[in-house]
């Protein structure tokens, strides 16, 4: 006997799994069940026990055509197949297409009488003719329990369940045992661990400021390493979902590529070029300052390049969202209706964080969107304390950003808040962070944008000022000039004072110039009269002395006539 | 209610007997034996027995939900009775099958 043992410990085997096929489930047990072995699956009522059992051999027979035996000692085959319809499972067709057995063992207690010796065997022979009806590699015990109120000698009874779990080691097939949750310190109610020592997996179901979560934890897996937290899970109509929480680090591969904000403007103060694709963004603002405007004319711009975009949102409907996008000339209905960008609207206290998680994990997973938008990110914040909205959004991001999605978030502060403050240190987390502040001067109020934060590109640190209007958002430049940065209507009084001081110089430089011409002219003038008078002086001048030679001319002659009429001697 | 009624000139037996074993063990043999003095005793030409072995025919055990063996079902007459056991204790029986009062 001891040399056996020996033997078999100098022959170490590797521990070989059976993947579920549940979503999550495998990742948390390090690839799944124990293979050919038991696992106990524990839980309190309602817990979803039976609902694992049975998609653990649904998805065995569609997953990894492996054909599974179900056992129901307490439902029956017919509402067990019922209350699995909604999960959209078939159990009929899998039946008939030889993938599953259902039996109901069903012992009515009255009806029985135990006289003397006896043993199990017709349990035995009846799983084993089951499974071999159809060939089965995985079976599912739902609940062995009912076994101890239907006989009262309990002795021959737990010697027969320990003859099973061998029985069925033996058969090689991977069994999932449910259990009802016990006190004192039980798992089970029937001690049913004591048999089943290779796998316990635990259900809870619990309720936390009247929000209710499903928690599963593996509190024991022989011979394999295995997440041992408390996992959330999601049973839906797809079937059961469970969040593996794995972080995987932070080495994600990093896009260099560049997707438009959907705003020109915007873009402009982004390098010209918009966000880096698979980044997180945040845009933080005080109620009404356009948040869901800007995340809309996003969604807009990714649906126009045919990509798809998830906008998920916690305040308004769909329906309220388009309508108010429309007066802003965004027109996102053609969108919806093409499958490119999809609306999930819910309260955010409608399920725990936990939970808000598993089904932004599916609906990734089933829409393959490249943009998710969370709209806003703060109304978590009524779920959890501040610490826990972190932890969350930490692993959404995490999630995300493996994927390559961009996350765009919006988040919601109270006015006289310091801005920076906004969401507790999830700034950290954030690569691209757009502050949208009111500015009141005079009696108005503005709306004013600018980048607080932008990891790997250069942007504009001024603000510039955000205006809504039925042709869409318009970032404008802020008024720059000697009277400081103004918005709003201060800086259209402003730019009208300028422009009109501005032609009043151009008036008066018109002005003078004219006059400069004017004198101009009058000089001309004056010189062209002076000209002419001299010319009429000079005339008569010239004359005159013209007249005086005339009369020299003449009294010369004159003289000499007289000489010679005098016969002077000359 | 006494389940010893003699019918009036019918010879169709009153008592549908089964007794479901698994292989021949030495519980399924004391059951058999058990029984048979049982029946020959107290049940004489008013009964139907039928032995089956579920080893031999597995595919049997769901139709009268057999999960222990051996185990003896009283089908006629209504209503149905399962006993438990190699049948060891006659007494016990016979109170179980309802052929004596206690």
């Amino acid at each position: 006997m001891n040399k056996n043992h020996i033997e078999n410990h100098t022959a170490p085997e590797t521990l070989l799994k059976c993947p579920t096929g549940i979503d999550g489930l495998d990742a948390v047990t390090g690839g799944g069940l124990p293979k050919g072995r038991p696992t106990l699956l524990c839980g309190s009522a309602g817990c979803g026990k039976t609902l694992f059992g049975v998609e653990f051999l649904v998805q065995g027979a569609l997953k990894f055509d492996e054909p599974g035996v179900l056992v129901t000692f307490e439902e029956s085959p017919e509402e067990i197949t019922k209350n699995v319809t909604s999960l959209g499972f078939n159990l009929n067709e899998l039946v008939a297409q030889k993938k599953l057995v259902l039996d109901h063992i069903y012992i009515e207690r009255s009806e029985i009488e135990e006289i003397g010796d006896f043993d199990l065997d017709g349990l035995f022979i009846r799983l084993a003719y089951a499974i071999d009806s159809i060939g089965a590699k995985r079976v599912a015990l739902d609940t062995l329990e009912a076994l101890f109120s239907s006989f009262d000698n309990e002795a021959i009874l737990r010697a027969e369940l320990r003859r099973l779990f061998r029985w069925l080691k033996d058969k090689g097939v991977t069994v999932i045992i449910t259990g009802e949750r016990g006190s004192n310190g039980m798992l089970t109610r029937q001690g049913l661990e004591e048999y089943v020592s290779d796998c316990v997996i635990v259900l809870a179901h619990r309720t936390v400021d009247s929000i209710s979560t499903r928690h599963l934890q593996v509190i024991k897996y022989r011979g394999s390493a295995h997440g041992t937290n408390e996992y959330p899970f999601l049973i839906d109509e797809t079937g059961i979902s469970v969040l593996p929480i794995t972080s995987s680090g932070l080495d994600y591969t990093i896009s260099n590529e560049r997707i438009s904000t959907g705003i020109p403007s915007l873009d402009d103060m982004l390098e010209g070029k918009g966000f880096y694709r698979g980044s997180s963004v945040l845009i933080s603002g005080t109620a009404g300052t356009g948040k869901t405007s800007i995340a809309s004319s996003f969604a807009s711009s990714v649906c126009q390049r045919g990509e798809r975009c998830l906008y998920l949102a916690f305040e308004e409907s769909t329906g309220q969202i388009v309508r108010n996008m429309r007066s802003i000339g965004l027109n996102l209905a053609p969108w919806i209706d093409a499958n490119l960008l999809k609306f999930h609207t819910t309260r955010a206290t409608m399920y725990g964080l936990e939970m808000h998680l598993v089904v932004i994990h599916q609906l990734v997973k089933s829409f393959q969107p490249s943009v998710v938008i969370i709209d806003p990110v703060t109304n978590f914040l009524n779920n959890g304390s501040n610490l826990e909205v972190r932890s969350m959004i930490t692993r959404l991001l995490d999630f995300l950003k493996t994927q390559q999605i961009t996350a765009f978030f919006t988040s919601l502060t109270s006015a006289g808040n310091f801005e920076e403050h906004t969401l507790t240190n999830i700034s950290s987390l954030i690569d691209t962070w757009l502050l949208l502040r009111d500015i009141e001067l005079d009696g108005e109020r503005n709306r004013g944008m600018f980048v607080l934060k932008s990891r790997g590109m250069a942007s504009s640190n001024q603000i510039r000022e955000f205006l809504l209007s039925s042709k869409g958002i318009e970032l404008k430049e802020a008024y720059l000039g000697q009277a400081g940065v103004l918005t709003g209507s201060a800086r259209l009084v402003q730019e009208a004072k300028e422009r009109a001081e501005e032609q009043l110089r151009e008036q008066e430089a018109i002005q003078i110039e004219f006059n400069l011409e004017r004198k101009r002219q009058m000089l001309e003038n004056q010189i062209a009269i002076m000209r002419a008078e001299f010319e009429v002086e000079e005339a008569e001048s010239l004359n005159l002395l013209k007249q005086a030679k005339a009369i020299d001319e003449q009294m010369n002659i004159e003289r000499n006539n007289m000489k010679i009429s005098r016969k002077v001697k000359a | 209610m006494d389940a010893a009624n003699e019918s009036e000139g019918e010879n169709r037996p009153k008592w549908e007997l089964r007794l479901y074993v698994a292989g021949q063990t030495t519980k399924s043999l004391s059951a058999c034996i058990n029984l048979k003095k049982i029946c020959e005793e107290y049940l004489e030409g008013k009964y139907q027995l039928e032995i089956i072995d579920l080893l031999e025919n597995p595919q049997l055990a769901s139709g009268d939900q057999i999960v222990a063996t051996p185990t003896l079902v009283r089908k006629l007459p209504d209503p149905v009775r399962k006993i438990i056991g190699d049948l060891s204790n006659t007494e016990r029986v016979l109170v179980g099958l309802n052929l004596i009062q206690i």
